[in-house]
């Protein structure tokens, strides 16, 4: 086994430039054993045979790329939560119509505990809410990692990524080495694949946008479209949470920043 | 300063465990057993205990309750155990710890869960 460990983080640094350090056998464990079925290994050691003998198929592709993609986080960043709770929802009570539904969209929520902690946030408020209704849309423009997010289901080691105890206990069932979140957390969500740059017309409009940590990736003229095609989709009044490296300072006038809370916006009208 | 006992019966946990609890600034001791560990305790409360469930002496939800039972404030109680189900952690709850680490470990969960009750920014 650590024979395999040591031929797996060889080839993730000599294939994709990564260091695992050994530190992080357990993820190269828990990423790569789930789908050793589906590759049709019964090991760790099987699958080093096959990698060593054709080091650039596809196999190889998707050993890569279960080991290099980001880990998403619960509550990540925290902030937007807490803006959500102690800022966002108040204003939307006080002026949304009681019999219509807050709609929030999480725009790039990956394997979606972005999503599910939205989710149990807005739970966690129902008595802010006053038994307003919310729905969630979750979206990413890759749909293997949408499935993910639809099943619920995470490893032990990304249940323990963010998420305090006590929110495991309550929002999640005990599968056996795997967490699924409970039907009821879901109940009011929705995904969909959809790409940023190419969204449907009919879109919307939201009350609260989370869009973190994607605007980065693009170049300018790319961010200013995202941004108003968001803005677009946004209501009056409503809000936009970006990463904390994000801004919309020289990309957009159709948000502004909300004093005390980097990286949460206001759509100006 | 932050100080923490680290109460495992596996010299590896409480390495691994006291180096990575170094860099977010504490000070730690060890324990090898849950009596060890509670002794320690009460000889000086820490900010921190961090508490293996399977030990001689006494087990760490026995630690836990004698420790809540105790009048003064006592640390924070994380748990980090092997026994990765919700009905143990349940049950480590109800005894009165804060947080819950499944082991396998690494410093980012750590750090999270140190996060979690207010240990680290």
């Amino acid at each position: 086994m650590s024979g395999a460990m040591e031929a797996l983080r060889g080839f993730v640094r000599d294939n994709a430039g990564i260091n695992l350090g050994a530190d992080k056998d357990y993820l190269v464990v828990s990423r790569l054993k789930p789908q050793l079925t589906s590759w049709n290994v019964a090991t760790l050691d099987g699958l080093v045979d096959r990698l060593r003998a054709q080091p650039k198929g596809s196999l190889a592709s998707q050993v890569i790329a279960a080991l290099t993609i980001n880990e998403t986080l619960w509550f990540r960043d925290q902030k937007p939560f807490e803006a959500l709770k102690s800022v966002i929802i108040p204003d939307l009570v006080s002026r949304v119509p009681a019999d219509r539904p807050i709609a929030i969209w999480s725009a790039a929520c990956s394997s979606g505990q972005e999503v599910y902690s939205i989710a149990m946030t807005m739970r966690e408020e129902e008595q802010q809410l006053r038994g307003r209704r919310f729905g969630i849309l979750g979206s990413d423009i890759c749909e293997p990692v949408l499935a993910r997010a639809r099943s619920g289901i995470y490893s032990q080691f990304e249940v323990q990524r963010g998420l305090p105890v006590q929110r495991l206990v309550k929002y999640f069932e005990d599968l056996g080495g795997e967490w699924r979140v409970r039907t009821e957390l879901r109940a009011n969500i929705e995904f969909r694949a959809l790409n940023l740059l190419d969204l449907p017309q009919n879109m919307g409009p939201f009350d609260i946008i989370f869009c973190r940590n994607v605007l980065i990736y693009f170049e300018p003229p790319i961010k200013k479209a995202v941004l108003a095609s968001l803005a677009a989709r946004t209501r009056p009044g409503g809000y936009l949470a970006l990463g904390g490296a994000e801004t919309t300072l020289g990309l957009t006038a159709a948000f502004t920043p909300l004093p005390g809370w980097a990286g949460v916006y206001r759509k100006t009208a | 300063m932050k100080t923490a006992v680290i109460a495992d019966d596996s010299a590896i946990i409480r390495r691994i465990a006291r180096s990575i609890l170094e860099t977010f600034g504490f000070a730690c001791r060890e324990a090898r057993d849950g009596q060890e560990a509670l002794d320690i305790c009460r000889q000086s409360m820490p900010t921190l205990l961090l508490l293996d469930w399977e030990m001689p002496e006494m087990d760490g939800i026995g630690v836990a309750m004698a420790l809540r039972a105790d009048p003064e404030p006592g640390p924070k109680i994380l748990f980090c155990s092997t026994h990765n189900d919700l009905l143990h952690i349940q049950q480590a709850l109800e005894a009165g710890s804060d947080e819950y680490v499944m082991k396998p470990f690494d410093s980012a969960i750590l750090e999270d869960k140190l996060r979690s009750i207010g240990l680290v920014n």
